[in-house]
Formats: C-alpha cells, structure tokens, sequence
C-alpha cells in the first residue's frame, strides 16, 4: 500500500516537469514579448519609445537572452527559493499577488466540491431508490439543465436577476466598506453572504453531472443478490442502501476528485471575471492578455500542479475505498 | 385470435430481418427527448445556413436612433379589426431625470409584417446578390422592427443571433472534427498496437486532461495576434478547442478497439487471411461508428461552450465576427444588463443548443447497439 503511495507520487514528479516546459512554452508563445505590448500601450496614449531604449528595456528584463536560458532561470528560482519572478506590469514580484488569489480560489474550489457531493449523493441516492417518482422526474430535468448552462450564464443571470427584483448586488467577496476593513466577525459575514453566489454557480455544473453518475451506479448496484440478501435479513430500507450499495456507488465520486478540481479551477477563472472576485481569474486575464508572462506562467504553472495533487490524492482515496483495485 | 398471431409473427420477422440502421432508427425514437433534440438542432442549422435569407436585417446595419429599443410585441388585432401581424410604431422619449431613451408604441403607426420582404441586400452564399428577406416591415426608412430588441448601437438582435449561430454552431462541427481525426487516430493505434504504445499515448491524454482547460485554452488564444485574418483566427481557435477535446474520443475508440479485439467476427476475419489493414478498415471500424457518432455528438457541446467563454472573455472571436460569445460580450456588466436584458438571449439560445446536443447525444447512446436488450 505504502509502496504504492510512494511510486504514484514519483510517476506524478515529471508530470509536473512537463506542466512547467508546456506551461513557459504557451507563455512564450504570443508573438512579441512584454516590452511589445508596453511599447503598444504607450503609443495608445502618444507617447513613443526609441528602438534603443527598447533593447535596453528587453535587456533589463532578461528577454533578450536564450528561450532555455529563460526557462532555466524561471523554474530554478520558483524550485529553489520560491520566487516566481517580477510581474513585469504591477511591478512588484508575482509571489506578493498570486497565493492571496490562489487561497481564494482554492478556498471556493473546495467549498463548491464539497457542495456539489452534498447536493449530488443524497439527491442521486433518492432518485436511484425512488426511480420514476415525481421528484425524480424533477431532479432528472433539473440535473439536465445544470448540465447545459455555462457557469458564467448562470453567474450573469443570477446577477441580473439579484439586481432586478431583490436589489442586492451579486459580485464581488466582500462589499465596498468591507473589502480593506481588517478581519473581523463583521467582515466575516460579509464574506459569507457573497460568497454563496460564487459558490453555488460553481457548484451546480458539477452537481448535475455526478447526480446521473450517482443515480446510474445506485440503480445498478441496487439489483445486485447482495442488497436482497440484506432486505432478506430483516434489515430496514434506510440501513440497507446507506451501508451497502451507497459505499459501492461512491467509488467514482473518488476517482473524479482529480478530474472535478481542474474543472472548479477553470469553471472558477471565468465565473471570478463576471462575479468580479478577487480570485485568479480576472489576475491571469489581465495578465495574458498584457503578455506579463511571469504572472500568467505562475498562475497557470500553480493551477496546474493543484490540479496534479488533486488527482493524486483522487488515486490514494480511491485506493484506500476500493480494495480490489489495491490488489489488481 | 389468429390475425394477431399473424401480426406478431411479421413483426418478429421484420424485426430479424431489419438492418441494424433500421433497429437503431427504431430505438432512437423510442427517446422522445432525443427525437425533438435532433429536430430543434436540424432547425438550427438550418436557420444558420440561411441566415441571410432568415434574418430581417443586415448584422451590421446600425441606426442611431434605436440604441437599446427593448423587443417588440406582435399584434394582430389593431382597434378591434383583425389586420393580420404586425407591430406598432416606435415613440422615442428622453428620460428627463436620467437623459435614458425611452421608447414606447405609437399606437397611431401601424407597421404591417410583410412576408417575402425586399430589405437590405446580401450575398446569397457569395454566389448572387439579393434583397429578399423571409420578412420585414414596410415604412419609412426611420422604422424598424426589432423582434428582440436592439443593442447599443441599434443593431437587429435577432439578425445578430441568426448570424452568429451560423459561426458558433460551425465551430462547433468543425471543432469536432479535428478532434475527430486526432481522438481517433490516436485511440485506434492505442487500443490496436497495446503496450508501450498505448501507454505513452494513455499518458499524453492524461496529461492533457490534467491542465485546468480554461487557462489553458486561454493561453493558446492569448498567443493570437488580435491584427490576423478573423477567419484565420476562427480557424485557429477551432483547432485549440480539437488540440485540448480528443482526449475523451481517444478514450472511446480504445476501449473500443480493447473490447472487440478479441472477438469472433474478428478472429474469423484473421482467419480467413484478412490483412490486418481490413480487418480494421472493413469489419473493426464499422462495428464501432455507432459509438464514436454518439461520442462526437456529445463532444459538440463542449466546443460550443469552449468557442463562446472564450470569445465571452475577449480571446476567442472579436468583433466584427459575430458569434454568440461575441454577443454574450455585451451582456457582460450588471449596467448593460439592468438596462437591457434582452441581451441576454444569445445566452438563452446557447443553453438551449447545448442541451440539445446532450438530448442528442444521450438518444444515440442508448440506440448504439441495437442488439442490447
């Protein structure tokens, strides 16, 4: 068991090697570099920049030298003293701006994933048991239309709608007077009723899909000898499922840990832009699209790595739960 | 008695003889859901390619006196008297508090829907020119018929929406295509070849599957210049949607070539000295395309909903492409759409399309294998 532990972590170590080379590789990709875009940007407002000052410029930041120079640069420094390199736009180094967001963002992740698993097995355990009643029609029809709407829709629509008839503003994490209050109960609520919005958004894509997943894996496990087996034993309905069959049926829910984070994360960065959270979304935005490549590259490289850790604690949990899978 | 043995016995032997297309016809439309997907999707495209035709207006035509008119109601009766369809004139009014334009009916004007319209003329799929609309209003140049409100710039929003289905709905096709040639390509040398193969593709896959897709997908489209070609962006967007959708094709295809592999009608194909090049083009292939349609038409969402986040962030389309994402673009603050949230309706017909194709999908599942009980 240990041993096992011990190889999948080692089989994750150049997983993440590749993450950081793909990862520099897509930073670099953009045609032009940070002092393009600068130069841009300042002829937006009429100020002009000579080709001399512009090859200083590159030479300052360091963009003048190799591509594996660079990357060597970058990586050995994040690896060694965790430091992720200057945020050519802000000024200021990326490891100041990017674990603020990404406590955030991780913070609403885990929160949302615990809240899909609470709406998806109780809801898919019912309509497994209960199938074709009238709440499982409705649960089924709901289920589908959390599957079609796009998180960012909902967040919109929930936006408008919290607007429109309840006049409260949806958006953001805190609210105006609270947002560089220091910490206090006050604040702490504060956060909790905006909070709930992102949430939610995030938490019913997810929900929907592994209702079905629940839904399905229950209904195939409840035919099965065993769980007559149990009903034959005298054992009443509620302890029969939850012991037997709801243990079974859970396994995927393990095993889509690692899948579901990287799709929280992602779901997280676009719905953050429209709710206008102080997560890593509307930060990596920015920084793309303003090519401060250190900034986007730490933000995506430690999106990326939560992602790998996520799966590998998916593979432990699954292996833990499932015995057969251990002895395979 | 006997003339219902001798129906069930025609219907037992229709049913052994039917091909499997026919058997697969019969359960897919057992699937209500399904059947009224695949006719709402046929409807879609069929709006999209005729969206010249379709929609009332050009997408472009502005007009600055119809800066955020909300939809216009369809009346048929005007005083009591049946006039056949058609919409009432626009009064423009200016807020004197908040200097907001507000538009109300002039119940005065009574602007007739005509079918068959002569409107703005169009490039009927490059080939001639015309100004035949499905229909439109007769009136003055100054009145216009917004059947779903106008944007900022008093621009048709159902023109807009019917022209950007057409690019959203492709990218979506084209999209899946590609991912098509690279899911299956790589799935058939994984499940056929095995070992080392498979396990270096099954890790790419993984691999690729393990990056979070959004800042993913945004960093690709970051990497495109804003100055290039809108269709040779379209283009390229499409393929970073494939790059990053084959992993789960490929999953399919393998598991199905690992499941038939060993198979009879497989071994029989060998056995009868079949070259493996028809064993896997002739008899392996086929067996399967029931499953990979089902599989690319569930792929189909998932690059709707790549094309219009990306272009909804501003990486993915820009304007003057107009697609749903690019539309959705101007919903995108709480002002806009307090102020007008018909603009919302691009979104409406996105949620709609998607879980249609899910519909869709799920339908062809289930109708796969026929043989299933």
């Amino acid at each position: 068991m240990l041993w096992f532990i011990l190889k999948r972590i080692l089989w994750s170590i150049p997983t993440m090697v590749l993450i950081s080379i793909a990862t520099f590789i897509i930073i670099q990709l953009p045609p032009g570099d940070y002092v393009t875009a600068y130069i841009a940007e300042l002829e937006e407002t009429g100020e002009s920049i000579s080709a001399l000052e512009a090859v200083e410029l590159r030479k300052s930041f360091g963009l003048d030298r190799p591509m594996i120079v660079q990357y060597w640069d970058w990586i050995s420094n994040i690896v060694f003293y965790g430091d992720f390199g200057l945020s050519l736009d802000w000024k200021l180094p990326v490891s100041d701006l990017l674990w603020d967001r990404i406590a955030l963002t991780l913070m609403i992740s885990t929160l949302s994933l615990l809240l899909t698993w609470v709406i998806a097995i109780p809801i898919g355990v019912y309509s497994a048991t209960r199938q074709y009643s009238v709440f499982d029609y409705v649960f089924t029809v709901l289920g589908f239309l959390g599957r079609g709407i796009p998180d960012f829709l909902l967040a919109l629509v929930l936006m408008w709608m919290g607007f429109a008839y309840f006049n409260f503003h949806v958006g953001g994490l805190f609210s105006p007077e609270m947002a560089d209050a220091p910490w206090s109960l006050a604040k702490f609520w504060d956060l909790l009723v905006h909070l709930w919005v992102p949430v939610v958004v995030l938490a019913t894509g997810g929900a929907a899909g592994l209702l079905r997943v629940m839904r399905a894996n229950m209904l195939e496990e409840l035919g099965k000898p065993y769980v007559e087996t149990a009903y034959a034993q005298g054992m009443g309905e509620r302890e029969v499922v939850w012991r037997y069959p709801v243990r079974v049926a859970l396994n995927p829910f393990f095993s889509t840990v690692g899948w579901a984070l990287p799709a929280l994360i992602s779901g997280d960065v676009i719905t953050a832009v429209v709710l206008n959270l102080p997560t890593t979304g509307p930060l990596l935005l920015r920084a793309l699209l303003n090519q401060d490549m250190y900034m986007a590259g730490g933000f995506i490289l430690i999106l990326s790595i939560f992602t790998i850790i996520g799966t590998l604690l998916s593979d432990i949990l699954l292996t833990l739960t499932d015995p057969r899978i251990r002895h395979a | 008695m006997t003339d219902t043995n001798v129906t069930d016995m025609d219907k037992t032997q229709v049913i052994d003889t039917a091909r499997p297309i026919t058997l697969m016809w019969w359960r897919f439309k057992q699937h209500k859901l399904a059947l009224w997907s695949l006719y709402l999707i046929g409807f879609l495209y069929f709006v999209a390619a005729f969206a010249e035709f379709l929609a009332p207006y050009d997408p472009f035509k502005h007009s600055k006196l119809h800066a955020y008119v909300p939809p216009q109601q369809v009346h048929l009766f005007h005083e009591g008297s049946f006039v056949g369809p058609f919409i009432y004139g626009l009064d423009r009014k200016r807020d004197p508090e908040t200097a907001r334009l507000i538009f109300s009916e002039d119940t005065a004007k009574v602007l007739p829907i005509k079918l068959f319209h002569r409107g703005d003329s169009y490039h009927f799929w490059g080939l001639w020119e015309t100004d035949l609309h499905l229909f439109g209003i007769e009136g003055g140049r100054r009145d216009r018929l917004y059947l779903l409100g106008s944007d900022s710039l008093g621009r048709d929003l159902l023109s807009r929406l019917i022209y950007g289905g057409r690019v959203t709905l492709s990218v979506g096709l084209i999209g899946v295509f590609f991912s098509f040639v690279i899911g299956i390509t790589l799935g058939s040398i994984a499940g056929l070849v095995g070992g080392r193969v498979d396990a270096a593709i099954q890790r790419v896959a993984e691999f690729v599957r393990s990056i979070p897709t959004i800042p993913l997908w945004l960093g690709l489209a970051a990497a495109l210049p804003i100055h290039w070609d809108p269709i040779f962006v379209y283009l390229l967007i499409t393929v970073i949607l494939a790059l990053i959708g084959w992993t789960n094709l490929a999953r399919v295809v393998r598991g199905h070539f690992m499941t038939i592999r060993n198979q009879d009608f497989v071994l029989a194909a060998q056995l009868s000295g079949a070259k493996p090049k028809r064993v896997v083009t002739r008899h392996m292939l086929p067996s399967m395309t029931s499953y990979v349609i089902a599989a690319v038409t569930l792929a189909i969402p998932e690059m709707i909903l790549g094309e219009t986040s990306l272009s909804f962030l501003g990486l993915g389309l820009r304007p003057p492409v107009v697609s749903w994402g690019v539309l959705l673009q101007d919903a995108q603050n709480l002002r806009s759409i307090a102020l007008a949230p018909w603009l919302l309706a691009p979104g409406a017909a996105i949620v709609a399309t998607i879980l249609a194709f899910n519909f869709l999908g799920d339908g062809l599942r289930d109708a796969a294998d026929p043989y299933q009980k």
